[in-house]
């Protein structure tokens, strides 16, 4: 059948299929919603904020001063406007320190999202399509992962390791895969049998190469969904471990670590807790809100 | 049926081995135990300790030896309190239970009638109202929801303790702080179960028979809402166990929890070994149990 026969709904249909012209729509789809708008542009800000960290921020985050601690938020009583959120208990300006966090809480959420992704997507690619013993191995890890509190795993881990960036990143990471694995592993089960790949195979194009070129394609949109939330799940977990003490360090500033130190001067600071925790939120409810708008937008299946 | 649980028990059994192993992997992981336990001491003294722990020994053998003392609730000497790290653990985790107990039935009172209530009236107010809370709830950090608190209800208006564990007003801020970290998952589930049974013919046919609206949800519809309510529940469970171990912390609670947290900051890893894996253990016997119930609960397994 030539191709001018077809209708000209199923052209219209290929043509909308091809990525670009499917990203796009998503996209529109995306800015439509107020939700998800709100979402990008508070995302904006943090990433900028944190990229200019350095020379936006009006103070050196690591510089005390014993005159002016505890100096309450501009708008209270015994404010200053120097100090627009406020010092902290031996006078180090907290906004500084707000900022200079969102790079750590930042860097961790897609790093560790980065290591989840490569674990779990070649996991879940090898174990779909070898399938057998690799596969009854892999779901019996991922059983396992699945019984210990992920935190309390973390916790010990990053303790055990020794504190430090890499080993906050290389942790979450190493326990967040499951889910990429999973979500591949199905998709590979499904398209296994599909007669694009059954064609492939029929030209002598090789495993890998199919896996590559045409199996992965087409989990691409769960994967983006999927790590955009997890991102916001990482930021939180950071925020965790660095509140219980096992974080990236004392050399600086983080947010969970901020909101521990508040911990201890609640009832003479408000501010200390109070301004961080903040920070996280909105940070976090920015990503989920993209996160579930690009889940609709992209995948209505998962 | 039978062959269901066979398996499942062959899965469990595998499931609890890999438990170990990662238990056993924390302390290997630290490094050196001996210079932990005698941080001073000279060479010849480390040797002879290190020969006792049994830690000359191949890495298997090792293993086995966890694993055989694990099953008797032997996890060695705490480093710091020198007394059995088990007993530590054990005297701690009636106060973790009841908090995550306590916590998961907050949530289950919350989220049942609001999660029901947004399914039946979808799109109006209180759904919209609850839908927006939930996101609002899970993109906050527990740590800071429960400090507050601390400063609404302790700081100030002066009504609950700060911390501790000793007066039931001492429990109130905890096990809210906590089940706020449930509660919102379990509302989404409550609510998109609802949604899926509540456009099905049967639930239809139920009010075509004349059957009171609230009748129809609760004796019909919720029925069928119930199983992948029942699963999340038991899965949250893991989810919950490490909040408590948050929780506790921020409101000094003489939890299990906060032990682990204590004990890691002293790298103290015999007690870590131990909390951690009374932990897994639970969520382990939670998730066979509802695999379970799921058995009886779904006739279609049932047959098989």
């Amino acid at each position: 059948m030539a191709v001018g026969s077809l209708p000209s709904t199923t052209l219209a249909y290929a043509g909308e299929a091809a990525r670009p012209a499917g990203a796009s729509r998503a996209w529109r789809k995306l800015a439509r919603n107020p939700a998800a708008l709100v979402g990008v542009f508070i995302l904006l800000v943090v990433v900028g904020a944190a990229l200019a960290a350095p020379w936006i921020t009006p103070h050196d985050p690591a510089k005390q001063s014993l005159i002016r601690r505890f100096t309450p938020p501009v708008w209270a009583a015994g404010g200053n406007a120097a100090y627009p959120l406020g010092t902290d208990q031996i006078g180090r300006d907290i906004l500084s320190r707000i900022i200079h966090g969102a790079r750590i809480s930042l860097l961790v959420g897609v790093l560790a999202v980065v290591v989840s992704v490569l674990i779990g997507v070649t996991l879940g690619l090898v174990s779909g399509f070898v399938g057998g013993r690799i596969d009854t191995v892999l779901m019996t890890v991922v059983d396992i992962t699945w019984s210990f509190p992920q935190l309390l795993l973390a916790l010990a881990f990053v303790a055990a390791l020794g504190p430090s960036l890499v080993t906050v990143i290389l942790v979450l990471g190493f326990t967040g895969w499951e889910r990429y694995a999973r979500v591949v592993r199905a998709e590979v089960l499904s398209l296994r049998e599909k007669d694009f790949i059954e064609a492939a195979r029929a030209m002598g194009i090789g495993s890998v190469r199919i896996l590559l070129r045409h199996v992965l394609p087409n989990t691409f949109s769960s994967i983006v969904v999927l790590s955009t939330l997890q991102v916001a799940q990482a930021i939180l977990q950071e925020a965790a471990l660095s509140f219980l003490g096992v974080g990236s360090g004392r050399t600086y500033p983080t947010w969970g670590q901020m909101i521990a130190l508040g911990r201890d001067f609640v009832s003479v600071a408000w501010w200390l807790p109070t301004f961080p925790g903040l920070a996280i939120l909105a940070t976090v409810l920015a990503i989920n809100l993209v996160g579930d708008r690009l889940r609709d937008a992209l995948d209505p299946r998962i | 049926m039978t062959a269901f649980l066979l398996r499942r028990l062959a899965r469990l059994a595998v499931v609890i081995i890999g438990v170990s192993l990662v238990t056993f992997a924390i302390l290997h992981a630290s490094g050196d135990p001996v210079s932990l336990i005698m941080p001073e001491a000279p060479e010849s003294d480390r040797v002879v300790l290190r020969a006792t722990l049994g830690l000359h020994d191949p890495l298997p053998i090792q293993f086995a030896r966890f694993v055989g003392n694990a099953a008797v609730g032997n996890f060695g000497r705490s480093f710091f309190h020198r007394v059995p790290a088990f007993g530590l653990v054990l005297e701690r985790m009636p106060t973790t239970l009841t908090l995550t107990l306590l916590s998961m039935a907050l949530a289950l009172v919350v989220a049942l009638p609001v999660g029901i209530y947004g399914a039946v009236r979808r799109g109006r107010a209180v759904d919209q109202v609850a839908t927006g809370t939930v996101f609002l709830g899970q993109s906050m950090p527990v740590f800071w929801t429960g400090i507050m608190l601390i400063l609404l209800f302790s700081v100030q208006w002066r009504l609950l303790p700060v911390s501790g564990w000793e007066s039931w007003a001492s429990v109130v801020l905890p096990t809210a702080t906590l089940s706020t970290f449930t509660t919102p998952l379990l509302l989404r589930i409550v609510r998109s179960s609802m949604l899926d049974v509540i456009g099905l013919d049967y639930v239809r046919t139920a009010r075509a028979k004349g059957l009171s609206e609230w009748l129809v949800i609760c004796r019909h519809a919720l029925k069928n809402a119930a199983l992948p309510l029942v699963t999340v529940t038991g899965l949250q469970f893991g989810l919950l166990l490490g909040g408590a171990v948050i929780t506790e912390t921020v409101f000094a609670v003489p939890g299990v929890g906060r032990l682990i947290v204590t004990a890691l900051r002293q790298l103290d890893f015999p007690v870590v070994q131990a909390g951690v894996f009374m932990l897994a253990m639970i969520v382990v016997s939670v998730n066979f149990l509802v695999d379970v119930l799921y058995l009886y609960l779904n006739p279609q397994i049932r047959m098989r």
